[in-house]
């Protein structure tokens, strides 16, 4: 009696907590699969129809978006890596005493809402505000230049916004390195490139990778950045089903814009683990 | 430079420029707080006041925005925190036939972009004809809370050492007993950095809360409501608010820390 109340006890731990994912998160995903093959319009409902062509029809009149999209988010992914690496290998191996202050100041965005953030950059960057407006009356550049509503706004602002869930996955990498494993490379004649290209660099790629899936989809999926920085020729998919699903309420294709936006991703994310598969990573690193 | 780059006094300042850059925006939201604004526009500086600290309030439904996400994120919080650290629990501590397809949904919640939950969560609420509110907002943050708390559980209770709860059933304690007594203690620090992670996934989330808020309006969805005809200084002082106690509790919990590691 008693082995098999232990047995059930995990179950009774998950259940709470699994139903309600189940029935908010699980089922949800299924409920607009199915609205993505429904036809119908707001006023006289809707019929599941397999009606593809809510998939061929999306993606047909936004592939610009979806495109610009899936670039913007590798390229700001890329700048959070060239920009992020530098600060996380000095915090791990020169932070000293200090480092959880660093870390800290670091996390200091987080306290901020997302949105407050990047109006507030909006606000930093206007076209007369407190960055353009000197430059502009020193003369230092032309009148009619900006920086908003250009795709480097944009982009600025996603690496910008996910900057610190770049750098501290890389950290943890990086301060796991057993200082001794450093000495033993150049008591091995390692040059210091050499060191950091072949013992430094392979030990912190499952950080870099974990970084990158935790930047890459936000960052893609975005809509608030390319809202407030981007102006009206920057939009990116997120803004299409954002507009589709709350303002025009075509729940067909809103649905299957989403679907795609996450097949999308996980595809890249599961190429992006093949390629650089961080078992294939450890076991680089072992050797 | 002797010693490359990378050892020099170049990184340090690097690093400093970085954390400068990730922290400019905070600053002007907080200078702006100060700003002696006559007219609607808070855009250019007139002077340093602290009027708007003492007309914190005066905005009703920016008063009412504010409450809602305070509520709801205490509630997701309390919810949250409670159903993400039982799985924790069941997670770290047993092995069970399901476990991998449970660690499955949390990656998958967790990695999932918030567009998509945000827009699947309302395709439901719509095909079931819910009406969108309070309650579906806070339904939303529990959803994609949980998985956060439960992974931060589960790595405290991974780092436990279960003979203590055999001790203490040695001893003759119930299963109650030994949770009550011995269970909850080790683990209530992750219990409460995750339930901690779940206020402030709620406070600040926008992109799922405007897919099911219907008309109800948090903090966040108030800005961005105001963004076309420019925010009220009252706004950039909520801000500040909420930032300083962060930075507080941060602190207070930093030296805690500290002193109980030193005793």
């Amino acid at each position: 009696m008693s082995r098999l109340r232990a047995s059930l006890t995990p179950y009774l731990l998950l259940f709470p907590g699994t139903l309600w994912l189940a029935i908010f998160f699980v089922i949800p995903t299924v409920v607009m699969l199915s609205l993505s093959l429904q036809s119908g319009d707001v006023v006289n409902g809707y019929a599941f129809t397999f009606n593809w062509h809510s998939y061929v029809d999306g993606i047909g009149t936004y592939h610009d978006q979806i495109i610009r999209s899936l670039v913007y988010g590798v390229i700001s992914t890329v700048i959070q890596i060239v920009i992020g690496f530098p600060v996380a290998y000095w915090i791990a191996f020169k932070g000293g005493t200090r480092k959880s202050v660093y870390l800290f100041l670091l996390l200091l965005p987080f306290l901020v809402s997302f949105v407050l953030r990047t109006i507030s950059w909006q606000f930093f960057l206007s076209d007369n505000g407190m960055l353009l407006g000197p430059l502009k009356s020193l003369g230092l550049v032309p009148e009619d230049f900006h920086i908003l509503a250009t795709s480097a706004a944009v982009i600025g602002g996603l690496a910008y916004n996910f900057l610190p869930f770049m750098i501290l996955p890389m950290y943890v990498a990086l301060e796991r390195i057993d200082p001794r494993v450093l000495e033993a490379a150049q008591d091995l004649y390692a040059s210091k490139v050499q060191t950091f290209l072949r013992v430094v660099l392979p030990l912190s790629l499952p950080g870099v990778f974990a970084g990158v899936l935790m930047t890459f989809v936000p960052a893609t999926s975005d809509y608030v950045n390319a809202s407030v920085l981007g102006g009206t020729s920057n939009t990116m998919i997120g803004n299409v089903i954002q507009n589709q699903f709350l303002v025009n309420q075509d729940y067909p294709t809103a649905s299957a814009l989403s679907f795609t936006l996450m097949a999308l991703l996980l595809v890249g994310i599961f190429a992006y683990a093949k390629a650089l598969g961080t078992e294939d990573v450890l076991e680089v690193a072992a050797r | 430079m002797k010693g490359g780059l990378l050892r020099g006094r170049g990184l340090q300042i690097y690093t400093w420029l970085v954390i400068a850059w990730l922290v400019l925006p905070i600053a002007v939201m907080i200078l702006f707080g100060f700003n002696d604004t006559k007219g609607r526009y808070n855009t250019a500086w007139q002077g340093f006041t602290f009027k708007w600290y003492g007309k914190l309030f005066e905005i009703g439904d920016l008063t009412q925005a504010l409450v809602n996400s305070l509520l709801i994120a205490v509630l997701t919080m309390l919810i949250a925190g409670v159903l993400g650290s039982l799985i924790g629990l069941a997670l770290g501590r047993y092995r069970f036939r399901g476990s991998g397809a449970m660690n499955l949904v949390m990656f998958a919640a967790i990695s999932c972009a918030e567009i998509v939950m945000g827009a699947s969560l309302l395709s439901l609420f719509v095909t079931l004809a819910v009406p969108l509110g309070f309650w579906t907002i806070l339904i939303s943050h529990v959803m994609f809370s949980i998985s956060f708390v439960a992974v931060t559980v589960r790595a405290r209770v991974m780092t436990l050492d279960s003979s203590l709860e055999e001790a203490a059933r040695d001893l003759g304690a119930g299963p109650w007993t030994t949770f009550r007594l011995v269970t909850l203690p080790m683990i209530f620090p992750g219990v409460l950095a995750g339930s901690m992670l779940a206020f402030a996934l709620s406070i600040d989330d926008f992109v799922i809360t405007n897919f099911n808020s219907g008309g109800t309006m948090t903090f966040p969805l108030w800005i961005w409501g105001a963004t076309r005809v420019g925010l009220p200084p009252q706004v950039n002082v909520m801000g500040t608010l909420i930032f300083a106690a962060g930075v507080l509790i941060a602190v207070v919990n930093a030296l805690l820390a500290r002193r109980r590691a030193n005793a």
